[in-house]
């Protein structure tokens, strides 16, 4: 039966520099990254580019995709927030496109690395924390003294805060990692059913149809949760910049 | 005849009924709207198979990042300070209620920090 797991492997496609004692290739992950701006590019460059006062098919889906961002942003970081809106718009469609693409068989999944994703929130992370300083100064430590509080536990509350606000980027990046892998084993363990049932002659084929139902709806499943985790990556990052823009309790 | 003229004398006040009626509504509607954006991100309708799956997948990782990251806290303060192993004890134990705090916060419980002047 076919690995599971094989289709996680890098493979080093060119070889690009060796700096120390490390060499830099040009993998395939890297490759899907391209692929993913690229195809981010030409949806959104492209489609727009006639500029049509009525919109033709191409360019009402980015129109789509332009208001969906922004009013995801509005909702939960208010009108300031459309400053990070460049930032929060390439998320989105980084990840979006990246899940989506992973779908189509033969390609990697980028997202399905926690590296990528970890990086992804690690920027969401220190942009918070960079503009949340550059913008309130020290009054940015709102953050971790909530209202109310009396002031003898005061220290370990904040303390508490603080250890919750550093687990950020784990849980909002291991979020986006974990299903988009634990989708993809699943489709490829019901689909190693399919070939090994389907070698055991007539009634391999008969048992085999049940684990490729199986796989034509969890693929189904697997588009929504592509969307669906692309969007509560980017909504997620949303309600951490509110946070840079409004640090009070 | 006189069931007409009763038609038209009801309108007026129904409709003033009505519309304080709809602005009651709205405002209600408004407030709940508001509770619902200080509640988090995700919460995806509470229902059966995958979201549940993931639902509980995300609940537990925000558990596990706060024990986490108060462990790798405490580790590195035991290192540096040799003051092992009471950076470790107390930070795992700190981090486990920021991980319980993550968790009712992903799950709407309790607001996020900033909830309360997301609109200003």
């Amino acid at each position: 039966m076919a690995d599971p797991i094989h289709q996680f492997e890098i493979v080093n496609l060119v070889p690009l520099a060796k700096i120390g004692g490390t060499e830099f290739h040009f993998t395939n992950s890297a490759l899907f990254m391209v692929v993913a701006v690229a195809i981010t590019a030409l949806l959104t460059v492209g489609a727009t580019a006639g500029r049509q006062l009525v919109p033709g098919r191409m360019q009402a889906a980015s129109e789509i995709v332009y208001d969906f961002v922004g009013n995801m942003i509005r909702s939960s970081a208010g009108e300031e927030g459309m400053r990070f809106f460049p930032l929060v718009f390439s998320l989105f469609c980084f990840v979006l496109i990246a899940n989506v693409v992973g779908l189509v068989p033969f390609t990697f999944t980028v997202t399905s690395h926690i590296i990528v994703t970890a990086s992804l929130a690690l920027i969401v992370f220190f942009t918070v924390l960079i503009y949340g300083f550059y913008r309130h100064g020290f009054g940015f430590l709102r953050l971790f003294v909530p209202h109310g509080i009396p002031i003898y536990i005061l220290p370990f509350v904040a303390l508490i805060e603080v250890v919750s606000f550093l687990s950020r980027p784990i849980s909002h990046s291991v979020r986006l990692f974990a299903n988009m892998l634990a989708g993809h084993i699943t489709l490829k363990v019901f689909a190693g059913f399919v070939a090994g049932l389907g070698s055991l002659g007539i009634v391999g084929w008969l048992g085999g149809a049940l684990p490729l139902v199986m796989v034509i709806m969890l693929t189904a499943l697997e588009l929504l949760v592509a969307f669906l985790q692309a969007y509560v990556f980017t909504l997620l990052t949303c309600i951490y910049l509110n946070d840079a823009l409004h640090p009070g309790h | 005849m006189a069931q007409n003229a009763h038609d038209q004398d009801e309108p007026a006040t129904d409709e003033a009924a009505l519309s304080a009626r709809l602005r009651r509504l709205g405002d209600q509607l408004d407030n709940k709207r508001v509770d619902k954006r200080a509640d988090p991100a995700s919460a995806p309708q509470s229902g059966s198979g995958p979201s549940g799956f993931a639902r509980g997948f995300q609940l537990s990782s925000e558990l596990v990042a706060g024990v986490l990251v108060g462990a790798v806290i405490g580790w590195s303060l035991d290192y540096w300070l040799g003051i092992s192993p009471w950076g470790m004890i107390v930070f795992v134990l700190v981090g486990f209620v920021a991980g319980v705090l993550n968790v009712m916060r992903s799950a709407g419980v309790w607001p996020r920090p900033g909830a309360g002047n997301r609109r200003d």
